[in-house]
């Protein structure tokens, strides 16, 4: 497993407590997890993705991903209509581990309100809170 | 007494240097798959001449014969026997995985349910031809009442998970008899993880709640959260970090006050049979592991069985048919309105439940108790032989399983995963790993109370010899284990690109 100085976080998105990431585009949001999740996680074998057009509130579960450890739920940060999702996840979800932050993006979502992503970290106090 | 376990064990350990590597090098053959051993016209049968005049079926009816492999008797024990050398099973060694209750099967066990009387009986026998068997259900239901401290028993369920449905149906039941149907059911972070899914397939929402700092849950958790609209908690009694549920009276009192009931996951029964009956505890209803507690096969061994107990209220939304004792005559009763119904065709595995009744009567209510009292004591040994090697998390006496983490060996780059592959090497199955989730690279040893002080130390020691290794050589972690027939398997590709058909 990585050490923490190891771990690839850019500067230019946003996390969440549950180790998820957001890139915001106009007012699409794309989601995925981020590298500390998916070492923790370890190699990924399933992701479960939502369907075009699903309605979600803040904080709740819209997918899972597993790997040979464990399934964990994700949660979308932002409430909002599913924009579209990674199909190539399906036949290639190593790509979340290869490529946590571009070809291993899990949805886009249509957000209903900017301002709830407000809570999310920047780089340095998600950090901050991975070092506890 | 702490100080003296620790003495015992390190004097053990140093006294016979190695003999805790109970695993050597040995002949293991390789196995073809039976289709490649197959040959044209090869047959492990003589079928006998036919006596009677030939009556064919409808063709609508009939279809191409099943594809088999062609082999001869010989082909087929080998087969079997090769394969199951590769394997490991409690009859081989310890089997100390957390959770799950590996204790050994008594083989009287399988003598009782092998009798023809049991063993041939046909399920849709009239009750005048199996009153015995009835008696067997009706007094197997009585025992686990007793031991529970409940008013009634179903042995119904098919297996652990099964019974958790059946709990999560009876409350289900009981709410909507009483006129509210709610929506919510509370889950500690340190219950089984099939109680979620039990909940949901009764419609009911899942609400976490974490155990406080000790490992334990608080009664102000569950306040905070319990409400009318809240059917109930499902909780682990002892919870799994091997702990016992301190608070469990003052939280069953909380969710009794606002209507709700009690579900208790019994899978770790062995911890307190014969010390404590759940319904003491306001436990409403709770399933019982016959597969786990009461020594029936497990695992591949199966199949299990997860009966149910029940307090008076909930006893008429158990599963029919009931088993009556009237007169001393058994009969078989349907006639129960409120019940959810049929959980299982028949009357549930029954062979189990002959085995899990033969273990009761032999073990007497004096041995069920000892029982508990040794698989408590022999965990706790384990945790305080071990406790400076490995990370304890909670420290604090354990029920009969403890918890232990990789903290200690991870400067050395060593995980819980090498060290559960290396024990192999030294002939033990490992310990269940990275379970509970709560704990970060969790090892989790239930020892049972079935495996003698000599192969406990053998155990102990093992672990420490790892510990050395972890220290000293970690690469020989890394590619463990050697002696096994295959080493690491690949578990991503299995994963990602199944291989489904031979």
């Amino acid at each position: 497993m990585k050490e923490l100085s190891e771990l690839n976080l850019p500067e230019n998105l946003k996390y969440s407590d549950d180790h998820e990431w957001a890139r915001v585009d106009g007012d699409v949001v794309t989601i995925g997890i981020d590298d500390y999740a998916q070492d923790q996680l370890g190699e990924v074998v399933f992701v479960e993705v939502p369907e075009i057009g699903d309605t979600f509130s803040k904080g709740d579960q819209f997918g899972t991903v597993e790997s040979v450890k464990a399934v964990s739920e994700i949660y979308t940060p932002v409430s909002g209509k599913i924009f579209a999702v990674n199909d190539s996840l399906a036949e290639a979800p190593e790509l979340i581990n290869n490529s946590p932050y571009e070809d291993g993006w899990i949805i886009k979502i249509k957000a209903d309100n900017l301002s709830e992503l407000d809570n999310l970290k920047d780089k340095a106090s998600y950090f901050q809170m991975l070092k506890g | 007494m702490e100080e003296h376990i620790a003495n015992t064990c390190r004097g053990g350990v140093q006294k016979c240097h190695n003999a805790h590597q109970t695993a050597t090098s040995g002949l293991i053959f390789k196995e073809s798959f039976l289709w490649e051993k197959s040959r044209e016209g090869r047959c492990a049968v003589s079928i006998p001449a036919q006596d009677v005049e030939e009556s064919l079926l409808d063709p609508e009816l009939t279809s191409d014969p099943p594809e088999l492999p062609q082999l001869s008797e010989m082909d087929v024990v080998r087969h079997y026997t090769r394969l199951s050398q590769w394997n490991f099973g409690v009859d081989s060694g310890m089997y100390p995985l957390g959770s799950c209750t590996m204790k050994y099967n008594p083989k009287t066990n399988e003598v009782q349910a092998a009798r023809p009387g049991f063993a041939g009986a046909h399920p849709l026998l009239d009750e005048d031809l199996c009153q015995g068997a009835l008696e067997m259900i009706y007094n197997l239901e009585q025992y686990l009442a007793e031991i529970t401290g409940m008013e009634a028993v179903t042995l119904q369920p098919a297996a652990g998970a099964h019974g958790e449905l059946a709990g999560m149906l009876a409350i289900h039941a009981y709410h909507a008899k009483m006129g509210h149907q709610r929506s919510k059911i509370i889950i500690p972070d340190t219950a089984h993880g099939t109680n979620p899914a039990s909940a949901t397939l009764c419609g009911y929402e899942s609400i976490n709640i974490h155990s406080g700092e000790d490992g334990i849950l608080t009664p102000e958790a569950v306040a905070a959260v319990m409400d009318e609209e809240t059917a109930g908690i499902m909780i682990t009694n002892p919870n799994t970090l091997g702990l016992f549920e301190e608070n469990i009276k003052e939280i069953a009192d909380i969710v009794h006050a606002k209507g709700g009931l009690v579900y208790g996951d019994g899978a770790n029964m062995n911890a307190i049979m014969g010390i404590v009956k759940p319904g003491d505890l306001g436990i409403d209803v709770i399933h019982l592991n016959l597969h786990k507690t009461f020594s029936t096969p497990h695992g591949g061994g199966g199949p299990g069985s997860g009966p149910i107990a029940v307090v008076k209220a909930l006893e008429p939304f158990l599963p029919v048919p009931r088993v009556q004792k009237k007169d001393d005559r058994y009969t078989l009763v349907y006639d129960k309105p409120d019940s959810m119904g049929r959980m299982l065709t028949f009357h549930g595995h029954f062979g189990i439940m002959v085995r899990a009744y033969s273990y009761i009567l032999t073990m007497g209510a004096k041995g069920l108790t000892d029982v508990s009292k040794l698989a408590v004591l022999n965990a706790n040994y384990i945790k305080e032989c071990l406790r400076e090697d490995l990370h304890l998390p909670y420290d604090r006496p354990c029920m009969h399983e403890c918890v232990f983490t990789d903290k200690f060996q991870a400067d050395n780059g060593v995980s819980t995963l090498d060290m559960a592959k290396r024990i192999m090497d030294y002939g033990f199955h490992p310990p269940t790993v990275y379970f509970p989730l709560v704990v970060h690279g969790a090892i989790m040893i239930e020892p049972t109370e079935t495996e003698s002080k000599e192969t406990i130390d053998q155990f102990i020691g093992a672990f420490k010899s790892i510990v050395q290794e972890a220290k000293e050589n970690p690469e020989i972690l890394k590619s463990a284990p050697h002696l096994a027939k295959l080493s690491r398997l690949d578990e991503v590709s299995a994963a990602r690109k199944p291989v489904l058909r031979g």
